[in-house]
């Protein structure tokens, strides 16, 4: 085990330092620089503004430089943006809001989500589950920008009469994160209902059920105690990459609805050449979905310790 | 005697041979010869039913899956062909048509509702009786239409401007803004086409870039095991777990300038390749295909794991057949369902994701349009031109929706071992 989390672990700093140098080249090679704006500034401010932010050396150059400077914790400053604001600050100070909205997002999804395959798998050919399967088949395909505008279309006033939350986003209210966490968690409550009546399905039909229920088990117990906790394995697999699915469709719905999030700010960093903020936002999400990967990899051996994962984890 | 049978059953395991015997007594002449045509239909020849042959039966016999394809291919024709059939161009800006809505009011009903002219109407009238029409007269007019033309002003399908009704009037056939104009007067219809189109070639090309990244790295890497497997699948697993949403949105940054450059820098074939396609096209189609194989070559490894160990991997290897020949000639055509539907459900997942970063800006760029772009673009006006952002919404939805429902049909129809 302890040999597997350092294997694990070892896997993610690469992982990481892949994405930091990728990014690095990838920012660098967009046309263009941080210093354009309605006024094209003269030639010789362009190379005295590049100097003084170290952009006139050698791109491999630059690249050592920017990993000594995160290996001491700094992650400079923002050159355009907000300009001098450290780019740790302008992360600390956005990220919460982000996070907010994706935890209830994704906690909503867990928690309706679940039961509701649960329902399905029980409930199997009869019109409850032909319903669940149809509202889900639907919420999947429905892309997270066109949930979240359908909502707040419908919800802040777009119907005479309807108007239930507000449209400006206020962080002191919890009206305002209503419509962004509802949008935000449909997707994956959907998908987590589809993959958990699989499971359920899957493992109703198994020996064990059949003998617990020949032991004259009630119902309740068989499905929350027996079945359940087999089926979630499979949807334990499923929430790594969701948090980073859930971060992905922060960025549209951040947008949506005009909040000041990390996603939002990513976004127009890459549009505005602000590099240590491209950099810094990167690697702090990055970090932290590589992070949750490794958490659920290691849930997931907690959970089922039928898993040999020290045989390649397939 | 068949309840003897039944009880002998029950009571013994000796099988009941007495009756048995008897069968043999046979009255004389009870067989004749058969006659040639006899024989020969008695081997009846059917036709041996090729794979996508049974396929193709397993899925037609899915309704769901079938009306998910004829809607897909409705939408497909939509967007294909349906710009022909549209005199405007989806970029191009129709005089006095800014945010036209998709109904107008026939000019018929409008001069009902313009006071000057019922007045002009009433002063020729009076002029003919040979008196002229008094103030008071006029007055009357006017509060008569002010009180009840409101009402009457009925909308009527689709969006003219007030240039094309004239037209209209005078005989002549004017095609409508079936969806209406957005603010710069570009008809909403031909943008959708132009958007679903976008789509589904993003879709359909970056499914193929997929499916070759994804069938070759995972092919080698299964057939070959060992050290180079291990070291390909540390490569995957960590592509894997790159949080693949910034680096598509870097990707589609970054290469966009760069192959408009190489589009301005001569003329040769390749850049008149990317003229046709538009720089912003293909970059998303790399950015898409350098981190979606993933998924795909680990789906192809693991069937072609199981493979190679068959009798007749090891019968073409005694026979002393190369890796390249036995990966192409037996083991990805014996994965040939998987490899569709995974290919095929990849095109919605495309979709998806090149919608998604439309709307974030990162897509395809103006004046070129795609529905991610169109509901970005939509969000503006959002309570008075609600239908600007539901039409192109609903047409995404619908298609990924139909792609995905026709995707599994496809799934349970090549492979009827998954299905539960």
């Amino acid at each position: 085990m302890a040999k597997y989390i350092l294997k694990r672990v070892l896997m993610a700093v690469v992982t990481l330092f892949i994405v930091i140098c990728l990014t690095f080249f990838l920012m660098n090679a967009i046309p263009g620089n941080p210093w354009l704006s309605e006024k094209t500034p003269s030639e010789a401010t362009i190379a005295a503004l590049n100097e003084k932010y170290g952009l006139d050396k050698p791109v491999t150059v630059q690249l050592g430089l920017y990993l000594k400077d995160i290996a001491h914790g700094n992650f400079r400053n923002s050159i355009k943006m907000q300009k001098d604001r450290p780019v740790l600050d302008i992360i600390t100070s956005m990220f919460p809001i982000s996070a907010k909205i994706g935890m209830i997002a994704i906690a909503w999804a867990i928690l309706i989500g679940v039961p509701l395959g649960c329902l399905a798998a029980f409930k199997r050919g009869t019109w409850v589950d032909s319903l669940l399967r149809v509202v889900c088949t639907i919420g999947i395909s429905m892309p997270g920008f066109v949930v979240a505008t359908i909502l707040l279309f419908l919800l802040t006033g777009g119907i005479e009469g309807l108007k239930l939350f507000p449209t400006a986003f206020d962080a002191s209210t919890w009206k305002s994160y209503v419509l962004p966490c509802a949008a935000l968690g449909f997707y994956p409550m959907c998908y987590l209902s589809r993959q958990t009546r699989t499971a359920m399905l899957d493992s109703l039909g198994q020996e064990y059920i059949k003998t617990a229920r020949a032991k004259g088990l009630k119902n309740k117990k068989i499905i929350f105690k027996h079945a359940l906790r087999n089926a979630l394995i499979p949807v334990i697999t499923y929430l790594g990459p969701q948090v980073a699915f859930t971060l992905c469709g922060g960025f549209v719905v951040e947008k949506v609805f005009s909040i000041p999030g990390l996603g939002r700010y990513f976004v127009m960093s890459i549009q505005s050449r602000d590099y240590p903020v491209i950099m810094g936002t990167t690697i702090f999400l990055a970090a932290f979905v590589i992070l949750m990967n490794l958490l659920v990899d290691l849930l997931y051996k907690l959970v089922d310790p039928r898993i040999n994962l020290s045989k390649g984890g397939n | 005697m068949a309840e003897k049978k039944h009880q002998k059953v029950l009571g013994s395991l000796q099988p009941d041979v007495e009756d048995i015997l008897s069968w043999n007594d046979l009255p004389e002449g009870s067989f004749e010869p058969a006659s040639t045509q006899e024989k020969a239909s008695f081997i009846q020849d059917r036709k041996s039913v090729s794979y996508w042959r049974d396929a193709w039966r397993r899925l037609r016999r899915n309704r769901v899956a079938m009306v998910a394809m004829v809607i897909v291919i409705l939408i497909a024709l939509f967007a294909f062909v349906g710009p022909f059939f549209v005199p405007y161009d989806y970029d191009e800006q129709i005089r006095g048509a800014n945010n036209l809505h998709p109904w107008h009011y026939s000019l018929e009903d409008r001069a009902a509702q313009d006071p000057e002219a019922a007045i002009e109407q009433a002063r020729q009238e009076a002029a003919a009786e040979g008196r002229t029409l008094s103030r008071l007269e006029e007055a009357q007019i006017r509060a008569q239409i002010k009180a009840g033309g409101a009402s009457e002003l009925k909308p009527r399908l689709f969006g003219y401007t007030d240039e094309e009704l004239q037209r209209k009037a005078n005989g002549e056939f004017v095609f409508p803004h079936v969806f209406g104009c957005d603010m710069h007067g570009r008809d909403i219809m031909v943008r959708t086409m132009v958007g679903a189109r976008v789509s589904m070639i993003v879709g359909i090309c970056c499914a193929i870039i997929v499916l070759v990244i994804g069938a070759l790295y995972g092919s080698v890497s299964g057939y070959c095991g060992g050290k180079v497997d291990a070291v390909m699948q540390r490569i995957v697993e960590i592509i894997y777990t790159i949080p693949e949403v910034l680096i598509i949105l870097l990707l589609s940054a970054t290469l966009k300038p760069i192959l408009e450059n190489f589009q301005n820098s001569g003329n040769g074939p390749l850049q008149n390749l990317v003229t046709i396609l538009g720089p912003n096209l293909i970059s998303i189609f790399i950015a898409f295909g350098l981190l979606y194989w993933v998924t795909m070559s680990r789906i192809i490894r693991g069937q072609i794991l199981q493979l190679k160990q068959q009798e007749y991997v090891t019968a073409a290897r005694a026979l002393g057949a190369k890796g390249g020949r036995i990966i192409r000639r037996h083991l990805l055509p014996n994965c040939i369902g998987q490899i569709v539907t995974t290919t095929f459900l990849q095109i919605p997942s495309a979709i998806f994701t090149e919608s998604f970063l439309s709307f974030l800006g990162m897509g395809v760029s103006a004046p070129m349009t795609s529905l991610g772009s169109m509901c970005s673009d939509a969000l503006g006006g959002l309570t008075t031109y609600p239908y600007r952002l539901f039409i192109p919404a609903i047409i995404l939805s619908v298609m990924i929706l139909c792609l995905n429902l026709f995707g599994d049909g496809l799934r349970d129809a090549l492979d009827p071992r998954l299905k539960k």
